[in-house]
């Protein structure tokens, strides 16, 4: 009976050497490996650095003449660049433009190396059957383990500071670019595909001229996701010392201050609300060619 | 028409769908039907033994039912399809021998095609469209957009360069289809039921287009349909396939005149026999007339000739060819017997 009522377990001095073992093994990974990895994405750093460095020290009106000039590049709307504009003064009056900058290269940078690493592994696994049943569940486990459980070995490696943050950020905002630019490329239509064939299209050229543009949409759509996930991430990156608007709203949770949260997570929500109407605006002007009429 | 040196060759192809199609291929050779092959192997017959010869400059309808492998026997000429067995050739080039980049250069330059649902690049303009096989080729764009414009112009599409595929409707879209593949210089055409997504009336304009180009260009022109009619209005030359076998091969007067078999002769049934059925198939060519006056055209319908024939009477009027030779001569009794269509009863 004894059998039904307790589960069988490993016993715990077995399940503490386990533990040990493992945590053993991953330390002396980290001694061995730690300070290359750190060199290998020191070139990161400085780059993360220099940027955040160029937005805080650019006047604040050039930046808001920049914000305005990209936010007209995506979304064509006046409605959408009078905001944003409006948006970024009233976190300059509220004291919060430091960190809005810190933040803004933060997700950036992020989303720049996720789109650079995420297209690629999406186009690869569009290809192969088989990579996509092996990269799925990795994606789902990046997408749902908590995100404290991965910070630990990352601080461990790396210690405490931009490149784990940014790795932190990274690793939780990377899967919606992959999946969706390897289902927007599975998605193309497969007569269009034979069209590509029978005028012999080279490998390169069938992925350039016909899969890629018409994957576009997807693509944009998870660049869209990717970035909203990023900008999630930007409180819990600031735990392990990334600067930004993650930071007060730290304090304001340890200190109990109401108002400072408040501003702070209302700052990254205009943040999420500016570059997800942006970002949205030009996924649909991408798809311009559905509706028909003659290009601009 | 460069007379009957065939430019493309196919001869004993088979193609077998499944896992192992070489295994069940001695099958197929001993004759096993698709029936069978299908329940008791778990394969597909795709095709099976095609002989076919194509003349240079001439136009090849390959006619036949859904299921009846005309759409995989149209892929295995520019090998969009791999044949389980057999050999493709075009001129003195062996398709079957030809590597990835021979092949990719053979698809650029030698063939293009044109394909039932138009599979036009929904996110470039007609312009683009057009120039696209040319984009491959590597051309140069500005040279390529000059010759795309000449194409659309050719298809009557001049003002929409700039229109996107889906403002279009259908017939529109496959004029973009047929500008492509023309823009390209291709000499062979390869053209899958180009035309039977369209309604009837574009589709008659479609098929007028195509037969006025075929006279000044002379392409090598395959062409898939489902459509009697249609095979019969525009093929030099049909073949008619069933299950994957090749049924009856000829002109279209060979065909409608004698059917091989019943399952043509169902197909021939319904069909208006004096539209079809040209002077030069039911003439007399014993016995020319020695008086050419009033001569008709051997290459027109009966259904052309019918009032001169009518206002002959009993008498035989002469017929001609294109050069004003006579080559024969035609009875109004003539017409008539020609129209009573085989049936199977009056067979015996």
């Amino acid at each position: 009976m004894d059998f039904l009522e307790e589960m069988p377990s490993l016993g715990r001095r077995d399940l503490m050497n386990l533990r040990k073992g493992i945590d053993a093994g991953f330390r002396s990974f980290s001694r061995s490996y730690g300070e290359d990895l750190e060199n290998f994405f020191d070139p990161l750093l400085q780059f993360l650095i220099f940027f955040e460095k160029l937005l805080i020290s650019t006047p604040w009106p050039i930046i808001l003449l920049i914000v305005a000039g990209l936010t007209w590049l995506g979304s064509r709307s006046w409605k959408i660049v009078v905001g944003s504009v409006l948006c970024f003064m009233l976190i300059g009056y509220l004291d919060m433009w430091e960190d809005t900058m810190s933040t803004v290269a933060m997700i950036s940078v992020a989303t720049l190396i996720c789109i650079s690493i995420g297209i690629p592994i999406g186009v690869l696994m569009s290809r192969s059957d088989r990579l996509q049943a092996t990269i799925t569940p990795v994606l789902d486990v990046m997408q749902t383990i908590p995100s404290f459980v991965y910070l630990i070995p990352v601080v461990m490696l790396l210690g405490i500071g931009k490149v784990p943050g940014l790795l932190a950020v990274c690793i939780y905002a990377l899967p919606p670019i992959v999946r969706l630019t390897n289902l927007g490329i599975r998605l193309v239509d497969k007569q269009v595909l034979e069209a590509a064939d029978a005028f012999g299209s080279s490998y390169w050229q069938r992925l350039k001229d016909v899969q890629i543009p018409l994957a576009l949409p997807n693509i944009f759509a998870g660049v869209n996701q990717t970035i909203m996930m990023a900008l999630a991430m930007v409180v819990i990156a600031s735990m392990i010392g990334v600067k930004g608007l993650g930071i007060p709203v730290l304090q304001a949770i340890s200190n109990q201050y109401l108002a400072l949260g408040l501003f702070n997570g209302l700052a990254i929500v205009a943040l999420a609300i500016i570059f997800d109407r942006v970002t949205q605006a030009f996924g649909k002007r991408l798809q311009r060619h559905q509706i028909g009429g003659p290009s601009v | 028409m460069s007379d009957s040196e065939a430019l493309i060759r196919i001869e004993h192809l088979y193609k077998i769908f499944g896992t192992r199609p070489q295994k069940k291929l001695s099958l197929v050779k001993e004759g096993i039907g698709k029936q069978e092959l299908l329940e008791e192997h778990q394969h597909v017959l795709g095709l099976s033994d095609i002989n076919l010869e194509i003349p240079k400059g001439s136009l090849q309808v390959v006619m036949g039912l859904s299921g009846s492998g005309k759409s995989t026997l149209i892929r295995h000429i520019n090998r969009l399809i791999e044949p389980t067995a057999g050999e493709i050739w075009v001129g003195a080039e062996d398709v079957m021998q030809m590597d990835k980049v021979q092949l990719r250069e053979f698809r650029r330059h030698r063939t293009a095609m044109v394909f039932q649902r138009f599979a036009l690049l929904p996110h470039r303009t007609v312009l683009e469209n057009v120039s696209y096989g040319l984009d491959i080729q590597g051309i140069a764009k500005d040279e390529a957009h000059k010759r795309a414009e000449r194409w659309i112009d050719r298809v009557g599409l001049a003002g929409y360069e700039q229109h996107f595929p889906a403002k279009l409707s259908g017939g529109m879209q496959q004029r973009v289809g047929l500008a492509r593949a023309l823009a390209t210089d291709a000499d062979i055409l390869l053209m899958d039921e180009a035309f039977s997504a369209l309604d009837p009336l574009i589709r008659t304009d479609m098929q007028n287009i195509l037969l006025d180009l075929q006279e000044e260009l002379h392409k090598t022109i395959v062409f898939i349909t489902h459509d009697l009619d249609e095979a019969l209005k525009l093929g030099d030359q049909i073949a008619i396939l069933r299950d994957g076998g090749m049924v009856q091969q000829g002109t279209a007067q060979q065909i409608v005149m004698k059917p091989a078999d019943d399952y043509i002769m169902d197909f021939v049934r319904d069909i208006n026999r004096a539209r079809v059925l040209r002077v030069r198939g039911v003439m007399e060519r014993e016995g020319l007339p020695e008086n050419p006056d009033g001569a008709i055209p051997e290459h027109i319908s009966l259904e052309d000739a019918l009032p001169r024939l009518a206002s002959a009477g009993h008498e035989a009027v002469p017929v001609q060819n294109k050069q004003g030779q006579i080559v024969g001569s035609i009875t109004v009794e003539a017409v008539i017997r020609a129209m009573i269509r085989p049936d199977h009863d009056n067979r015996n």
